[in-house]
């Protein structure tokens, strides 16, 4: 216990004596103190682990809660005040396919939201070090105010793909993987992050997802059609009224699944597209491999065929996850976050606990000002973004946000400017900036289709921001669009 | 045959006496597609630790293994139809296609470490540690030979691995 409080020079002679007894330094004099901690805890990105990290979710999980209420209400004053009437009047296989179909929705919504959509683990400081010293080769001396864009350009399958270095993960992104802002994570084959299951949707959990927002379609149809069918022979029997008064809960189940069939029966549409034509929300709200963009552009992962594409989307063999997140943390192996003031491994692994896990407080607060400082901006971009969408002739993608489709087209200039930003503050504290390429979505989405409000909950979240950053940012989303 | 000043018995010796002097990444090949492969190009630091078949050899095994672990045919989709059947639960007994191959990685790492890298003091970290995004090759020296330590990384004074 004396160890960490101990003067420097005190500290040092002790720290040395303790390298040459053993190989693993750290574990020895501290092993009773600490108990042995586990990734999850550590965890830079902002996400929130339950049950010990067996649960990995979002930050923001309120509108998964209302998703879980509307369903199991829904689904619970249908087998409570439609079902035994239709049992006895029809089939009672009606209650037991809907209890099958809401089984299944909630079976695919937790795996949904509670599984690593497939989450990229940050950079070690060796393997960034080592980027850096190859992309500064590569560049040659840095020359003045602008050093160029850090990217990689690769060919696939024909196509030339262009792969983005990450300044929060200290990677190159691998082809369709993309940086979400809202859990500052890398994810593999970013599709898009989903507010409604409280999560990104990715490489490991599209299939579920998919099969979610399907099961979810049928079982809004069925009770839909089932609560009319119920509403119509009452009333057949005992008039419209006092069908009324005997089941006012129909009332509440029809207008719930009127409104929710337009969205999700749309959103299935849209993304049995994107499956058959093996793109990600995110590829296709830009238009990366549309015929518009020129003549020879095609879409080089997909298979050719449909029925290729569903069963590699759906039924192809499932990565692990990267994570680890119950393994525990080996004190000796170089940790993502390198320390910034020459504290102890115990000190770092420490903060990084209190950022990740308990209080998102102390990120939260500059991260607020910057994602509002791009979201005005953002409405001027969506433009040319939600542009794209009626082009194809593609079905309206609704509810879900498309996280970061126009961000990633951002000029160079964005990049290193707020680059210097963020170094000058990785330097200070363990502030996380966002780069322009990770700012949360354009609300240039949201008029395309949220009927369901969605565009609220995001800006009843942030606040106002300073003039300052309102007025730089309309200048660069003037730039972006004459650049366009 | 390159003449190797120091001579490791096993892994815990190598790390117990030996001092990291440089790390080696290998990154990975996007060429095919989002599949993972690692790229075959032999780093010069190796030159004068390795033969280039050896390594070469090492990592195409690794990206055969890759394939195997990531192919999609008749196994997986079966896989993938039996576990939705089951709501996946029976993932809880049973361990994916995808995660056995995995584990025959780390066994074949561990081999090729054993055999052929430490005796030239090298060691290959499993990708899976490190994201599959590189094949980290450690270069170490031993503490009695007069080594430089001046491409370490922070971890070098205190942790010999």
């Amino acid at each position: 216990m004396l160890h960490l409080r101990v003067a420097e020079p005190m500290r040092e002679c002790e720290y040395s004596q303790i390298s040459t007894r053993s190989s693993t330094p750290m574990e020895t004099p501290y092993k009773k103190r600490i108990p042995k901690r586990r990734k999850w805890q550590a965890f830079p990105g902002r996400n929130k682990f339950y049950c010990n990290g067996r649960i990995m979710m979002a930050r923001q999980t309120g509108v998964f809660y209302l998703t879980l209420v509307l369903i199991l209400v829904t689904s619970g004053l249908f087998f409570a005040f439609d079902c035994p009437f239709l049992s006895m009047q029809i089939t009672p296989a009606i209650p037991v396919i809907g209890g099958v179909l809401f089984v299944f929705v909630l079976g695919t919504l937790f795996r949904t939201s509670f599984s690593d959509p497939g989450v990229l683990p940050r950079a070690t400081p060796d393997e960034a070090a080592d980027l850096e010293r190859q992309i500064d080769v590569a560049n040659g001396s840095s020359s003045g105010y602008r050093p160029p864009p850090r990217t990689r350009e690769v060919v696939i399958n024909g196509q030339t793909v262009k792969l983005k270095y990450c300044f929060t993960c200290k990677i190159f992104r691998p082809p369709r993987a993309s940086h979400c802002s809202l859990c500052d994570n890398c994810v593999e084959r970013f599709d898009h992050h989903c507010p409604w299951v409280g999560n990104c949707v990715g490489k490991r959990n599209y299939r579920f997802f998919y099969m979610f927002i399907l099961s979810l379609s049928f079982l809004t149809i069925f009770i839909f059609a089932f609560v009319i069918t119920h509403v119509i022979l009452r009333s057949h029997r005992y008039g419209f009224l006092n069908t009324l008064k005997d089941s006012p809960a129909s009332v509440l189940e029809v207008v719930v699944c009127f409104f929710s069939v337009w969205s999700i029966v749309g959103l299935s549409g849209f993304h049995t597209y994107l499956i058959s034509s093996n793109q990600t929300t995110n590829e296709d709200i830009k238009g990366s491999w549309s015929s518009k963009r020129g003549k020879g552009n095609y879409n080089p992962y997909s298979y050719g065929n449909i029925f290729t594409n569903c069963c590699a989307a759906l039924c192809g063999p499932l990565p692990p996850s990267l994570i680890d997140r119950r393994g525990f943390v080996q004190l000796d192996t170089p940790q993502p976050i390198t320390p910034t003031n020459g504290i102890t491994m115990y000190g770092s692994t420490q903060s990084q606990s209190h950022m990740a896990a308990a209080t998102p407080l102390l990120q939260s607060e500059p991260v607020i000002l910057t994602d509002e400082a791009f979201l005005p901006g953002r409405t001027s971009l969506g433009g040319p973004c939600s542009g794209a969408l009626p082009l194809g002739g593609h079905p309206t993608p609704p509810t879900s946000t498309p996280n970061l489709s126009c961000d990633n087209d951002m000029l160079p200039l964005r990049n290193e400017q707020s680059d210097g930003l963020r170094h000058h503050h990785t330097d200070g504290g363990h502030h996380h900036f966002l780069t322009p390429e990770e700012a949360p979505s354009p609300p240039g989405m949201l008029p395309c289709g949220s009927p369901l409000g969605h565009s609220h909950t995001i800006q009843g979240f942030y606040n106002p921001a300073s003039q300052d950053s309102l007025h730089e940012d309309s200048v660069r989303g003037l730039v972006k669009l004459s650049s366009v | 045959e390159i003449s190797a000043p120091w001579t490791f018995h096993n892994l815990q010796e190598l790390r117990h006496s030996a001092s990291l002097a440089n790390k080696v990444f290998l990154q990975r090949d996007y060429s095919d597609g989002t599949t993972c492969r690692f790229q075959t190009k032999f780093p010069s630091e190796l030159e004068s630790r390795i033969e280039r078949p050896l390594f070469e050899d090492t990592v195409k095994r690794l990206n055969i293994y890759y394939a195997e672990a990531e192919k999609m045919g008749g196994q997986s989709y079966l896989e993938g139809c039996l576990a939705c059947a089951t709501a996946y639960l029976i993932f809880l007994c049973m361990e994916t296609r995808y995660e056995k191959v995995l584990k025959k990685i780390g066994r074949y790492i561990q081999e090729q470490n054993e055999k052929i890298y430490a005796p030239r003091g090298l060691l290959i970290t499993d990708p899976i540690e490190r994201g599959m995004r590189v094949i980290e090759i450690s270069i170490y020296e031993d503490r009695g030979s007069s080594g430089s330590c001046s491409g370490s990384s922070s971890t070098s004074g205190s942790s010999a691995r």
